[in-house]
C-alpha cells in the first residue's frame, strides 16, 4: 500500500507559519540573551505582525487545502489582516504598559502571536477539526495571557474564571462537534452540507448538535446567557490584553460561526436564525443595562463589548451574503475603535492599573486636550454617532436586517444604541465637563511612541471607514463572495 | 459495520459521562476537581467520537480523538500552572474564595 | 503459521534475560550497605508513612505538566510509525517538522531551568 501525501499548500498558510517563527524566536530570544534586550521583544513581534501582514495581503487563488481542512479564500485573508491589525495595535499599545509593569517578557508577546495563529486558523476553518484546534489555540493563550500579571490576585482570578469556564464551553462545544459528526458522518463542513442538504440523516442528533456548537460558541463570544465570565475577566486582565480579546477573538468566533452556521447547517431544515435572534436581542440588552450603571471604566467598556458581539449578531441573524459582509465590517470597526480607546484607558490607569474608574477622567481634557479628543472622537464612533465609522458599521448591520425582514430586531439594536450613547457620552461628561475638585499630586500623563502610532492608526480607520466606507465594505462584500 | 456492543450504549454511556462532568463543574469548589470534571466531559465525548467513527467505518472520529487528547494535555499545563499561581498568591485552590471580582 | 511467532519469542525472551540478567549481576557485583531506611519501602523519595492530607511541593506539579505535555504528543508518533514506510519522505519530512518544533519547546523549557529539581 502506498499512501499518496495530501496536497498541502505551504504558501497558504505563510502568515500563521511567519508568526510562529516569530513567536518561537521570542522564546528562544527570552531564554538565550540576557536581560537588557527585553526591549527587543516589542518590536520582534511587530516585525513578525508586518511580514505575516504582507504575506496576508498578496493575491491568492481562492482554494482549499491540507485535504479540505483549510479554506484559503478572500474571507480568509480579511479575517488574516483583520486579526494582523488588532494584535498589531495590541502590541503598540502594550509597550510602555508591559515595562511599566515589569512584564515586559518574551512569552507576553509570544503568546499574542500564538493567540493570533490560533484566530487565523478558525477564519480559515473549513472542517470542524481546524475549527477546534483554532478555539484551543486561542483560549490556551488567552488564558495565560488574561493572569499575566501574576502578582496582581485580580489577575490570578481573572485568569481561573476564564480557564475554567473555557474548558466548560470548550466541552459542549464538543459534544456538539461528535454528534454532528455522528449524524451527518464528516467533520469537513463542506461535506456536511452536503449530507445535510441530500440524505436522510437523523436529524435530532444533528439539531442537538448544532444547538450546543452554538452553545459553546455563545460562550466564547461572550454572547448572554453565556457571558457570566467576560465582565470578571475583562477587568482582571491585564488592560492592553483585554483590548486584545475584546476585538479579535471576537472577530474570529463570528468567522466560525458565518462558516458553520451559513455554510452547513443552513441546509437544515430547522430555523437556526431564531436562536441567533434570540441570542442578539439578550446579548445587546443584558451588555447595555449592565454597562449603564458601572462606575469602572473597564468593566463599562467590557459589558459594551459584549453589545457589540450582540449587534454583530445582528447581521448574522439576516442571514444574507449582505449581513454577513456587515458583519464583516463591523468586526474591523469595531477593531480599529475600540483597541485605541483601551490604549487611552491605559495610560489614564497609571501603574499597576489603580485609576481605572470613570471619575479618573475628570477633567482629562484641562491636562491632555489632544489625547481627549482622540478619545471623544472613539467614543462617538463606538456610540454610533456619525459620521464616525461605528455608525456606518451599525447602519450597513441594521440595513441588512431590514431587508430580511427582521424588524423587530432592528427596533431592539436601535434602542439599544441609544443607551449606549449614553453611557458613552459619560466619557466626555467626565472629561469636559467635570472640573478635578482638588489639584491633583500625579504626574503629568505623557502618550509613548507605541500609544501615538496606535491612535494614529485607530483613528484612521475610525474616520476613513466612517467618511468614505465603499472601498473597505466592498472588500469585505467580496470575502463572501468565495466561500 | 458490525458491533458486538450496540451504539446505543456507548451514547448512553458517554451522555451519563458527559452530564456527570456538567454537574460536577456546577457543585465542585475546589478548581483542580473542577478540572478534573472538565476533563471527564471531554472523554466522553471522546467516547463519543470513537463510538461513531466505528459504526460509520470512518476514522476521522479517531484522528479528533488524537486532538482532542493532545489539547486536553496542553489544557491541563495551562491549568495547573494557572491554579499555582493563584495558589502562591492566596493560598487556596476553592473556587468560593475567587471573590475579588463581583460577578 | 507459528513461526511468525518467532520474533515475539525472541523478544520476550530478551527482554526477560536482560530484566533477569540486570538483577543477578547487581545482587553480585553491587556493593551492599543495608540501614534501616534503605530497607523501607520506596516511594519516590517520600516518607511511606505519612497523613495523606500533606501537601505536595509546588515542584512535583511543574514535573507533571511538563511530563503530561511532552508525553501526549507520542500520541501522533504512534500512527505515524505504523505507517512510516507507506509514508515515505513525505512523513518523515512532516515528523521532523513536529519534532523541530517539540525542540524549541525542549530547549526553552531546559534553559528556564524548569528541569532542575533545586
Amino acid at each position: 500500500m502506498v499512501i499518496v501525501p495530501p496536497s498541502i499548500d505551504l504558501a497558504a498558510v505563510g502568515p500563521e507559519l511567519i508568526l510562529t517563527g516569530a513567536a518561537s524566536l521570542l522564546l528562544l530570544v527570552g531564554v538565550f540573551l540576557k536581560e537588557q534586550s527585553r526591549f527587543l521583544n516589542p518590536w520582534i513581534a511587530l516585525l513578525g505582525v508586518i511580514l505575516a501582514a504582507g504575506c496576508a495581503s498578496s493575491s491568492l487563488f481562492p482554494h482549499t487545502t491540507f485535504q479540505g481542512m483549510y479554506a484559503a479564500d478572500l474571507f480568509t485573508r480579511f479575517f488574516k489582516l483583520l486579526f494582523l491589525l488588532g494584535t498589531g495595535m495590541t502590541i503598540l499599545i502594550s509597550i510602555k504598559y508591559t515595562a511599566d509593569e515589569q512584564i515586559e517578557h518574551a512569552e507576553y508577546y509570544a503568546l499574542l502571536l500564538f493567540a493570533t495563529i490560533g484566530m487565523m486558523l478558525m477564519a480559515a476553518a473549513s472542517d470542524l477539526v481546524t475549527v477546534f484546534l483554532g478555539i484551543e489555540t486561542l483560549s490556551l493563550s488567552l488564558y495565560v495571557l488574561a493572569g499575566y500579571t501574576r502578582t496582581r490576585l485580580v489577575s490570578n482570578e481573572a485568569s481561573l474564571k476564564y480557564f475554567l469556564l473555557g474548558g466548560f464551553a470548550t466541552g459542549f462545544l464538543l459534544y456538539g462537534i461528535a454528534l454532528i459528526y455522528g449524524s451527518t458522518g464528516h467533520t469537513n463542513l463542506a461535506k456536511i452540507a452536503y449530507a445535510v442538504s441530500h440524505g436522510n440523516l437523523n436529524t435530532g442528533l444533528l439539531t442537538i448538535g448544532a444547538l450546543l456548537l452554538l452553545v459553546g460558541l455563545g460562550f466564547k463570544v461572550a454572547a448572554v446567557p453565556f457571558h457570566q465570565w467576560t465582565p470578571d475577566v475583562y477587568q482582571g486582565a491585564p488592560i492592553p490584553v483585554t483590548a486584545f480579546m475584546s476585538a479579535g477573538p471576537k472577530a474570529a468566533v463570528l468567522a466560525v460561526m458565518i462558516r458553520v452556521f451559513e455554510q452547513s447547517i443552513a441546509f437544515m431544515n430547522v430555523d437556526w436564525t431564531v436562536w441567533i435572534t434570540i441570542l442578539a436581542i439578550l446579548t445587546m440588552t443584558v451588555g447595555n443595562i449592565a454597562a449603564l450603571v458601572q462606575s469602572d471604566a473597564k468593566r463599562m467598556l467590557a459589558f459594551s463589548s459584549i453589545s457589540h458581539a450582540g449587534y454583530a449578531m445582528v447581521g448574522m441573524a439576516a442571514a444574507s451574503r449582505e449581513g454577513s459582509s456587515a458583519v464583516l465590517y463591523y468586526m474591523l470597526v469595531y477593531t480599529f475603535m475600540n483597541i485605541g480607546a483601551f490604549g487611552i484607558l491605559a495610560l489614564v490607569a497609571r501603574q499597576n492599573e489603580q485609576r481605572t474608574a470613570m471619575r479618573d477622567f475628570t477633567g482629562f481634557a484641562y491636562k491632555n486636550p489632544a489625547l481627549a479628543f482622540i478619545m471623544t472622537i472613539l467614543v462617538f464612533s463606538l456610540a454610533g454617532i456619525p459620521p464616525m465609522a461605528g455608525f456606518m458599521a451599525k447602519f450597513y448591520i441594521f440595513m441588512s436586517a431590514i431587508k430580511a425582514g427582521q424588524n423587530f430586531l432592528v427596533l431592539a439594536a436601535v434602542l439599544n444604541s441609544a443607551i449606549g450613547i449614553y453611557y458613552y457620552l459619560r466619557f466626555a461628561i467626565y472629561m469636559y465637563m467635570k472640573e478635578d475638585e482638588a489639584p491633583s499630586t500625579l504626574p503629568p500623563l505623557r502618550a509613548s511612541l507605541g500609544l501615538i502610532l496606535a491612535l494614529v492608526i485607530s483613528l484612521y480607520g475610525v474616520i476613513r471607514l466612517g467618511v468614505l466606507p465603499a472601498e473597505y465594505l466592498d472588500f469585505a462584500g467580496k470575502a463572501l463572495l468565495t466561500f | 459495520m458490525d458491533m458486538p456492543v450496540p451504539l446505543h450504549h456507548y451514547l448512553i454511556l458517554s451522555g451519563i459521562l458527559f452530564s456527570v462532568g456538567v454537574v460536577g463543574v456546577l457543585t465542585r469548589r475546589n478548581a483542580i476537581v473542577v478540572y478534573m470534571c472538565i476533563e471527564l466531559m471531554l472523554n466522553s465525548v471522546n467516547l463519543t467520537l470513537i463510538a461513531f467513527s466505528r459504526q460509520l467505518g470512518d476514522l476521522n472520529g479517531q484522528l479528533f480523538t488524537f486532538m482532542v487528547m493532545a489539547v486536553a494535555a496542553a489544557e491541563a499545563a495551562v491549568g495547573l500552572g494557572i491554579i499555582i499561581a493563584l495558589f502562591r498568591n492566596r493560598q487556596s485552590v476553592d473556587v468560593d474564595d475567587v471573590n475579588l471580582l463581583k460577578g | 503459521m507459528l513461526n511468525q511467532y518467532i520474533p515475539v519469542l525472541v523478544m520476550t525472551l530478551a527482554a526477560c534475560g536482560t530484566a533477569a540478567g540486570m538483577i543477578i549481576a547487581t545482587t553480585i557485583i553491587g556493593p551492599k550497605r543495608e540501614f534501616e531506611e534503605k530497607m523501607e519501602p520506596f516511594e519516590c523519595g517520600v516518607s511511606p508513612v505519612s497523613d495523606p492530607k500533606s501537601r505536595f511541593g509546588v515542584r512535583f506539579y511543574l514535573v507533571a505538566m511538563l511530563f503530561i505535555v511532552f508525553d501526549i504528543e507520542a500520541v501522533f508518533l504512534f500512527p505515524w510509525a505504523a505507517v512510516f514506510r507507506e509514508l515515505g519522505m513525505f512523513g518523515l519530512v512532516e515528523m521532523l517538522v513536529f519534532i523541530l518544533v517539540l525542540t524549541v519547546g525542549l530547549a526553552y523549557v531546559w534553559k528556564k531551568g524548569a528541569l532542575e529539581w533545586e
